[in-house]
């Protein structure tokens, strides 16, 4: 008798918890609602690195809301990642180097004024300005007298505050002028830092970041720092892109996992990349069923091989590691199939690509790289740098495990303890080894995955590769206003990379996400954001 | 008393310029710049890692950093992180929700902690004594991520009892499982130490003379022999509050709760010196506040303890 008392006892507490946890579960705001054009949907998110201002958004955090708020000249469409013209209405050039830009009349901000040239040319200049210290600043730098307002020596005092390659020529229709003929230029002009802003930002930029006004489908309700973004449906925005439901919530989690289970548990209803346990034997896919998305991102990884590194300047040594990667089991494997192997520098996705640029070194080949490894005489260990995290190291390990296997050679994985710690290195030139080379492209052109990475002084040429050739054959392109004449160069371009290996290139990501019960249809973009217009409840 | 009161309170002067300077120190003596990763693959340009330096101090030597930060702290201002947030708003969102939590994992442990430890206690051996044996063995040995997929999978994702994570408002129902996932641990602790405590006590002569004056058990094991075998415990309850507080980084993780454990660690990853030594200060106060609670509470408990 008294037993069973006293085991009520101890069984009357926990009865509580689960009954009060029961009610809390009621607590919960979220969900999609009635559905139709009036519901809310909720997209995964994380905590935005800087302001909600277009040219100081360079993470996808922020760019979230970013792309939600704001549009700009083009967009690209999400099927082929092509640009269209959005809020432009034409955009013309003859040379390359000057362009004449038209925007379409009656388009507004949030705040009921119209969009005018003048607000793009203010933007930009405010973005390329230095002391306005925009992280995105240098996207301007192609832009005639980007000099005098942001000095590339650091120390030095602008001399100017606006660049004198913007000329506003009418209320609807400004004018352009390159410090030297880009072709590219144009594509470069759906880049967010490429956004215009209100008027009512040049008053008071600082009480504009707390409450951001854009001319995008989406408008600004409000913000909890690590809890939320708000945003609610613009009825007076005029493009085609229009969203079909009222409210955009953009939840910030601190892991994948919690939100993942917030996804099956249908509190969330988009993610557009899914946590490494959920793909672990394609899990998700019984989760999701046919809610499962895929897309093909613009990037690529690559194994860096700097040439500042002894003993590295040998191109027998970065063939015999490339033919030692066996690439296919490694993606299959380690990678859950959420990879494919790559064939060249650039991404299968992209306009101009050509399949196997990389060809016979890209191949797994242990009796060929054992040849080559021989005559390249290196002796020593190898090693890859990257951070840790993000699941970052497991394929690289393989990797490593697959040329320390093929070439008899120790091969080991050094990690960093952040991203951040791991580009301080690639900044600062001071790899020991091998390094990773995630690239995903800006914007979607060709030219996005070979300037800045193998030109000489490229904005990240961590590994200091140096092609006379290659630097020549890219400012030819990029001066050649013919589009497709342009590709035919860079092509020409990408095909010597084959022969010098400046890096090693591994594996092409296939972006997978996913999407909750609620939502009846979504899309996944390049840029591994959601397409929201292509949102259905 | 009163005296006593007054020179902890005085003592927490120096412990706040202490661990104010060495967190201080500490976060910036992680050997990364904290503008290394920000633009993504591309570095920052020269102009935005100029002004940020400045805004920041970070040309200055530490010691003038540590001051400067120190001047504005003492006017109420916590400072801003690099996104341009204010860090007395991140804390005070954040604070309450991490208090909540920690309230509540206390909660749990003191009344199922105790609860268990009594009633084994007194009768040790037995089957309700093994269950409890066991099943804090179980709790013990289980890490405080693993405990909280779990519950979340179970509960929230496959039952459908409860959200699988804490919405913003994160209310003290929200938080009842959070609590008992953070809790969890320290509730197999108290357990088993109020059970070792009270079977100790059980035998000791106050409690025989109490039930030879004929008093009813429900007085003898209420007022006599609980009073008495408390202390221990609550020594490790009152710590746990601080503990829980700055610990709670997995649960706040697992359940995605926007409590300040969270804040640490991004703080930490970001090198917002700032954050962490704004949020970290505010922890050492807590822990001194409720260290000293506990010592008072102790006379509370057992009259024969004086403080002078």
């Amino acid at each position: 008798m008294r037993r069973a008392r006293s085991i009520t006892w101890l069984a009357l507490p926990v009865a509580l918890v689960l009954a009060a946890a029961g009610c809390g579960s009621g607590g919960d705001t979220n969900s999609a609602g009635s559905g139709g054009e009036s519901g809310t949907v909720s997209i995964y998110g994380t905590e935005p690195k800087a302001t909600l201002l277009p040219a100081n958004t360079t993470e996808l955090g922020g760019n979230k809301a970013v792309s939600a708020l704001y549009v700009g000249l083009l967009a690209y469409r999400p099927e082929d990642a092509k640009p269209y013209n959005l809020m432009a209405d034409s955009i013309k050039t003859s040379d390359a180097k000057v362009f004449d830009i038209t925007i379409k009349k009656g388009w507004k901000f949030h705040d009921g004024s119209e969009v005018k040239a003048k607000n793009y040319v203010d933007a930009w200049n405010y973005g390329a300005y230095a002391p306005n210290a925009q992280q995105a600043a240098s996207f301007f730098e192609n832009i005639q007298g980007y000099a005098d307002v942001n000095p590339p020596k650091e120390g030095d005092k602008p001399t100017a505050q606006t660049m004198s390659g913007l000329k506003v020529l009418g209320d609807y229709e400004f004018q352009v002028t390159l410090n030297a003929p880009f072709s590219v230029f144009q594509t470069k002009l759906g880049f967010s830092a490429f956004y215009p802003l209100p008027d009512a930002f040049f008053k008071d930029p600082k009480g504009f970041a707390d409450k951001p006004i854009g001319n995008g489908p989406m408008k600004f309700v409000s913000r909890t720092p690590n809890a939320d973004i708000k945003l609610t449906r613009f009825d007076d925005y005029q493009g085609e892109n229009k969203v079909h439901f009222k409210d955009l919530d953009i939840k910030i989690y601190s892991s994948q996992e919690a939100a993942y289970s917030d996804l099956l548990a249908g509190n969330l209803d988009f993610m557009e990349a899914l946590p490494p346990n959920a793909k672990v034997a394609d899990k998700y896919k019984a989760d999701l069923g046919d809610h499962v998305l895929t897309t093909h991102l613009l990037g690529i990884s690559t194994i860096a091989i700097p040439y500042y590194v002894p003993g590295y300047n040998n191109l027998d040594l970065r063939k015999a590691i490339s033919l030692a990667i066996d690439r296919d089991k490694i993606t299959k494997t380690v990678l859950n199939g959420s990879y494919v192997p790559a064939d060249g520098w650039i991404s299968s996705g992209i306009e101009g690509y050509q399949p196997d640029v990389c060809g016979e070194w890209c191949k797994f080949d242990p009796a060929k790289a054992k040849d080559y490894f021989q005559k390249s005489g290196f002796t020593g260990k190898l090693t890859i740098a990257s951070n840790a995290d993000g699941g970052r190291k497991e394929p690289l390990e393989a990797a490593c495990a697959s040329i320390a296997q093929t070439l008899g050679v120790s091969c080991e994985f050094v990690p960093s303890t952040n991203f951040g710690a791991f580009r301080q290195l690639a900044d600062s030139h001071q790899f020991t080894g091998m390094s990773r080379m995630d690239w995903s492209a800006d914007y979607p052109s060709i030219e996005d995955f070979l300037t800045p990475i193998y030109r000489t002084g490229g904005s990240s040429n961590d590994s200091l590769y140096s092609n006379p050739e290659f630097d020549k054959l890219l400012a030819q392109a990029d001066a050649t206003a013919d589009k497709d004449a342009a590709i035919k160069i860079y092509q020409q371009a990408h095909a010597l990379l084959a022969k010098d290996l400046p890096s090693v290139p591994v594996w092409d990501e296939k972006g997978i996400g996913g999407f909750s019960k609620n939502l009846k249809a979504a899309k996944l973009n390049f840029q591994r954001q959601a397409e929201i217009s292509e949102f259905r409840l | 008393m009163g005296r006593y009161i007054l020179r902890r309170f005085l003592q927490l002067i120096p412990v706040f310029f202490g661990t104010t300077f060495i967190i201080y120190t500490l976060v910036w003596a992680i050997p990364t710049d904290p503008f290394a990763g920000k633009c993504g693959q591309r570095p920052c340009p020269a102009s935005y890692i100029e002004v940020m330096r400045a805004k920041f101090n970070l040309g200055d030597p530490l010691i003038v950093q540590y001051f400067k930060y120190l001047g504005r702290l003492l006017t109420g201002d916590f400072g801003e992180t690099f996104a341009g947030l204010s860090v007395g708003k991140l804390i005070s969102t954040a604070y309450p929700v991490t208090v909540r939590l920690a309230l509540i994992a206390v909660l749990i442990e003191a009344v199922i902690g105790i609860g268990a430890g009594v009633l084994t206690g007194l009768r040790n051996k037995g089957f309700l004594d093994n269950l409890v044996l066991v099943s804090t063995l179980f709790l013990i040995s289980l890490p405080v991520f693993v405990t909280g997929f779990v519950l979340q999978i179970v509960l929230g994702v496959q039952w459908h009892l409860i959200s699988p994570t804490v919405s913003r408002a994160a209310t003290f129902g929200e938080l009842i499982v959070p609590g008992f996932v953070l809790g969890s641990l320290s509730m197999a602790y108290v357990a088993r130490l109020t059970r070792t405590s009270i079977a100790e006590n059980r035998h000791a002569d106050f409690v025989r003379t109490a039930i030879a004056k004929g008093q009813p058990t429900k007085r003898v094991v209420g007022i006599h022999l609980l009073r008495n075998s408390v202390i221990p415990v609550l020594t490790l309850l009152g710590t746990d509050l601080g503990a829980l507080m700055g610990g709670a980084i997995v649960t706040e993780g697992v359940f995605n709760i926007n409590g300040i454990g969270g804040q640490i660690f991004r703080g930490i990853q970001d090198k917002e010196g700032v954050l962490v030594t704004g949020i970290v200060t505010l922890l050492v106060l807590v822990y001194l506040l409720a260290s000293l609670l506990v010592d008072l509470l102790y006379a509370v408990l057992d009259p024969r303890i004086r403080y002078d």
